[in-house]
């Protein structure tokens, strides 16, 4: 090869990378990102946007000085092997002390605004009319707490459009991490202390969100939702949940949580919760209502969103959600019939053991927690 | 100093060098060990490579189940484990082993067989930890271990004493080589060599061998709290009995910092000595190298609580923690600006070599400018465990250390095996690595940006994360593909055994001064040092030539004894560490008094053995 066609073969692998690189900036524009960090919709979001909108600036602006001045290089200074031997240079003091004062500077356009928004993350609003929700992480899913509502819920995060929502937030094992991009931003849940963030929703909507610290098998499958509501529509979705106490949604026994007394205590639900049944739905449900006692279900669930019990997810308006499983399985008759009967095949390792149950009871099931 | 100078011709004629498995074991050269220590990284990285490119087939899908969850999660812990302890550090210290002795004018090591002990160490820890792969019980809670998921409630299996102990064992074996090579480097240089006339690979070594003492003992003695945790029932990281979890996350991430710069401090050096030679031209304001190095190490331990920007320590350890981070980038634009200004005015030779080393600073600077975007805390706290932090860290440790390292590979091979890797080849390596590696991590910086969190083992459709993963798999396969085609090289240029001369490049530093491979004895007579660039301003002073150096006899050359107690030292440690795991069982005291017998009775006949003879 000569010289000249050696070079040709640089450009050409040069522009080919370049190619390849704008074809993949262009491929991202065509999907929709539900859960990015560039659209925020949510005052602590944007927050933060605007700052790493600021540093992406600099970024980018030093990013094409220095590889524009490294491509110039390349281009300008390539020599021969027979080229005569270039001017000794060791060094140059003035050169140098502007090179590390001109980074130093653009620095400081970065660290402004950083220490200034760090101080704001911290500052969580307080006030009768910011909306407290304690967020509990669990292996794998997440528990949501009104304790100004007296509603627990799992996996799903009704919030006010335009009311400011405070959350504190502990977990019940190992770390986890909140992370609601369009929202806010994220952070770590831990057993021993409690966490803080805040946001506020600017648009209604549904954000998806998840688990952002590795926390075991299922960390994939550790995901959520956030549904901003227009205040009308969160006020009745509250009453909706508060009302969840009647007589078809929860068996009158206590609290029960060891699998020991789990028979007995659905033994003696059955006849109340029947009894109920019978009156609001067909025989399906009857079924399903039954099944929930006996199968065992209620003894880690509770349908209840004014009564929190058991171990498992809270169920009330589990029929509404838009996924199940922690968030990431559309909540379909079928999904949640499979999810129902075969709990270990669609997540292994989750808390909630195959029961043994038949497609027949799975379809009773589902038709029964449709109407929670 | 090194030992005496006598080379008396027809002594004993041309010392035979010995060869065979035999030899390989007991051998005390650095030249052997560097080669042991490349060789053994290099199949290692071929392991962890395999790893991420079942990672990424797992990736290229949503919903995807080529590979269980638990499965997916031994991967990936093992992938970044074995990258950074198994691959590029390892790597590294073949060119601290090969080279450091070289590029000073000495014979050997300080300690020559506290190297092969630490070699040895090395390698058992990397067979120890990858045997948990027989057991399925691979490690399988991350590279950063995070408590208290590495409990033993919440972790029983045994992947994690794998994990907990295997890191102790590669600490004994890193710890061992930084005393050695920091004492090298102070106590071996050649008569002239001042400090201040280091070639620049070897003061960025010296500086890594100095992070390596002070940031190894934090995490061996969080690993030992582990231990304890987990084989004994101590509380130390476990709420329950009043433990802390944030405890561990700082004494980790007090390692884990440093830990970057011991992986890019070496890449820097290496760039530091490809620049000048292909430039024709002395690397660009020296001093300003040296202390800028010295700086970022520094700078290096002031900063670790950045990786946990999002477990909300305060605004005021934020802030400082923000400042400190970004103050990191002056020193870091000051080897850059210095690099460009090396090859500023220069005759630039575009050799294979040059290539990585300016692909390398290409893609080190997209690592340096994401770097900076973490170092805001509150946009860090959405970038953080996304996939915009895998593609930053790749491109530092990737295309900033590997980079680095292969370019190295070209640079020093014909030093080291005495012929020429085949130069088409060679660039044709670079342009599908380059190409490869920008389609596997450019596009998760957008991925990240767009709400992928890591170390899941599958995403569901509707994110929009589909067709970047796409590309992303794809990236790897070429990247992987380049490697192969690195293998084909060294296996075609070893056949053809294209003879290297001495010098090569046109060298600048004082390895190039001798034949191709180095004599057992590197230096007929050990040289004496007048300035920077010795060899590059000896042959300027000569008219541009020097003649190829003759191998010569090297009777009278005092040359450590071979010594096979380093390795059944290093096996005692390997032992000591297997009956510790199993201390429970019934033969568990039995194991362990047999492992302390053979770890004493080899360290014993080791100290009483004879050095020299």
């Amino acid at each position: 090869m000569d010289h000249r066609l050696k070079r040709w073969h640089s450009v050409a692998g040069a522009l080919l990378l370049l190619t390849l690189l704008i074809v993949v900036v262009g491929s991202a524009q065509a999907d929709p990102y539900p859960q990015s960090t560039l659209h925020p919709k949510g005052d602590f979001a944007l927050m933060v946007d605007k700052l790493f909108r600021t540093t992406l600036f600099w970024a980018t602006l030093v990013f094409v000085l220095v590889e524009g001045a490294l491509v110039f290089v390349i281009i300008k200074f390539r020599g021969k092997p027979d080229d005569p031997e270039p001017k000794q240079v060791h060094g140059n003091t003035m050169v140098e002390v502007i090179w590390t004062a001109i980074p130093a500077l653009v620095l400081a356009m970065i660290a402004v605004p950083t220490v200034r928004t760090i101080f704001r993350t911290y500052e969580t609003p307080k006030g009768a009319d910011v909306l407290q929700v304690e967020v509990v992480g669990h292996q794998w899913w997440w528990e949501f707490r009104y304790p100004q509502l007296g509603l627990t819920t799992a996996n799903e995060l009704h919030v006010p459009v335009g009311r400011t929502v405070a959350l504190k937030m502990v977990t019940q094992d190992v770390l986890h991490s909140f992370w609601i991009p369009q929202l806010a931003a994220k952070r770590d849940v831990f057993p021993n202390r409690s966490t803080t963030l805040w946001f506020k929703a600017e648009e209604p909507g549904d954000y998806p969100g998840q688990c952002a610290e590795f926390c075991g098998l299922q960390h994939g499958r550790m995901a959520f939702q956030v549904i901003a509501q227009a205040p009308g529509d969160f006020d009745g979705y509250v009453g909706r949940m508060q009302a969840t106490g009647g007589p078809a949604a929860a068996p009158a026994t206590p609290p029960v949580d060891s699998a020991a007394a789990k028979p007995a205590a659905a033994a003696n639900a059955l006849n109340t919760a029947t009894l109920a049944a019978t009156v609001q739905a067909g025989a399906d449900t009857v079924a399903g209502s039954q099944l929930f006692m006996m199968k065992g279900c209620v003894g880690c669930h509770s349908l209840n969103a004014t009564k929190p019990m058991g171990i498992g997810p809270n169920l009330a308006g589990i029929g509404h959600r838009l996924y199940i499983a922690a968030g990431w399985l559309e909540n379909t008759d079928a999904n949640l019939a499979k999810w129902i009967q075969h709990p270990q095949t669609v997540k292994h390792g989750v808390l909630m053991p195959d029961l043994g149950i038949t497609e027949a009871e799975a379809q009773s099931l589902v038709a029964y927690l449709r109407q929670h | 100093m090194a030992t005496s100078v006598l080379d008396h011709a027809g002594a004993a004629g041309i010392h035979p060098e010995k060869t065979g498995l035999w030899a390989w074991i007991t051998t005390v050269d650095h030249k052997k060990i560097g080669i042991l220590y490349g060789a053994s990284a290099f199949i290692f990285f071929l392991i962890g490579g395999l790893e991420a490119l079942v990672i990424r087939l797992q990736l290229m899908k949503p919903d995807n189940n080529l590979v269980s969850p638990e499965f997916y999660n031994q991967l990936f812990t093992m992938h970044g484990t074995t990258m950074i302890f198994l691959a590029v550090m390892p790597l590294s210290a073949m060119f601290f082993n090969f080279f450091i002795p070289l590029l000073i004018g000495a014979r050997d090591v300080a300690f020559p067989r506290l190297n092969a002990f630490s070699y040895w160490v090395f390698l058992f820890g990397g067979l120890f930890l990858n045997a948990s792969f027989l057991f399925n019980a691979a490690p399988n809670g991350g590279w950063f271990g995070y408590a208290n998921l590495s409990s033993k409630q919440f972790s029983p299996g045994l992947n994690m004493d794998f994990w907990a102990i295997g890191l102790q064992i590669l600490g004994i074996a890193s710890l061992a080589a930084g005393v050695n090579f920091f004492v090298t480097v102070l106590n071996m240089r050649a008569p002239g060599m001042k400090l201040i006339r280091m070639p620049m690979f070897v003061w960025m070594s010296f500086i890594t061998q100095l992070l390596v003492l002070l940031s190894f003992p934090v995490i061996t003695v969080a690993l030992i709290l582990l231990m304890f945790d987990r084989l004994f029932g101590t509380h130390f990281f476990v709420p329950l009995g009043g433990g802390d979890t944030m405890l561990w996350q700082h004494l980790f991430w007090v390692f884990g910092h440093p830990e970057v710069y011991i992986l890019i401090l070496p890449a820097f050096g290496i760039i530091s000595e490809i620049l000048p030679v292909f430039s024709r031209k002395p690397l660009f304001g020296y001093t300003a190298m040296v202390f800028s190095g010295c700086f970022i190490a520094f700078l290096g331990f002031g900063v670790w609580s950045h990786h946990m920007f999002s477990t909300g320590m305060g605004p005021i350890a934020d802030s400082v923690f923000s400042l400190a981070t970004m103050l990191i980038a002056i020193p870091t634009g000051v080897k850059i600006f210095n690099w460009l200004g090396t090859t500023w005015g220069g005759s630039i030779q575009m050799k294979t070599p040059m290539y990585f080393a300016l692909g390398f600073i290409a893609m080190f600077i997209m690592g340096g400018l994401s770097g900076v975007m973490h170092s805001t805390a509150p946009a860090d706290l959405q970038q953080t465990d996304t996939y915009f932090v895998v593609a930053h860290f790749h491109y530092v440790l990737f295309g900033g250390s590997i980079f680095s390292l292969t370019g190295g590979a070209y640079y020093w091979w014909p030093k080291m095996f005495g012929h020429m890797l085949d130069e088409g080849l060679g660039k044709l390596h670079f342009w599908l690595m380059l190409i490869g590696f920008n389609l596997t991590f450019f596009p998760m910086h957008i991925v990240g940006l767009e709400g992928m969190p890591r170390r899941v083992y599958t995403y569901p459709a509707g994110l929009g994360f589909e067709s970047l993963n796409r590309i992303e798999t794809y990236g790897a396969l070429i990247l992987g593909f380049s490697f192969l085609v690195f293998i084909f090289n060294v296996i075609k240029s070893t056949r053809s055994k294209v003879h290297a001369p001495a010098d090569p490049w046109n060298g600048a530093t004082l390895e190039w001064s001798i034949p191709s491979p180095p004599q057992e004895f590197n230096f007929p007579s050990i040289p004496t040092v007048h300035g920077r660039d010795a060899f590059w301003e000896e042959k300027r002073a000569h008219g541009g030539k020097l003649p190829e150096p003759a191998r010569v006899s090297g009777a009278g050359i005092h040359l450590p004894n071979p010594s096979y107690w380093p390795f059944l030292a290093a096996l005692g440690v390997l032992l000591l560490f297997i009956a510790l795991m199993n201390h429970a069982s019934k033969l568990g005291p039995v194991y362990i008094f047999a492992a302390v017998s053979v770890l004493f009775f080899s360290i014993f006949n080791w100290v009483f053995e004879p050095a020299e003879g």
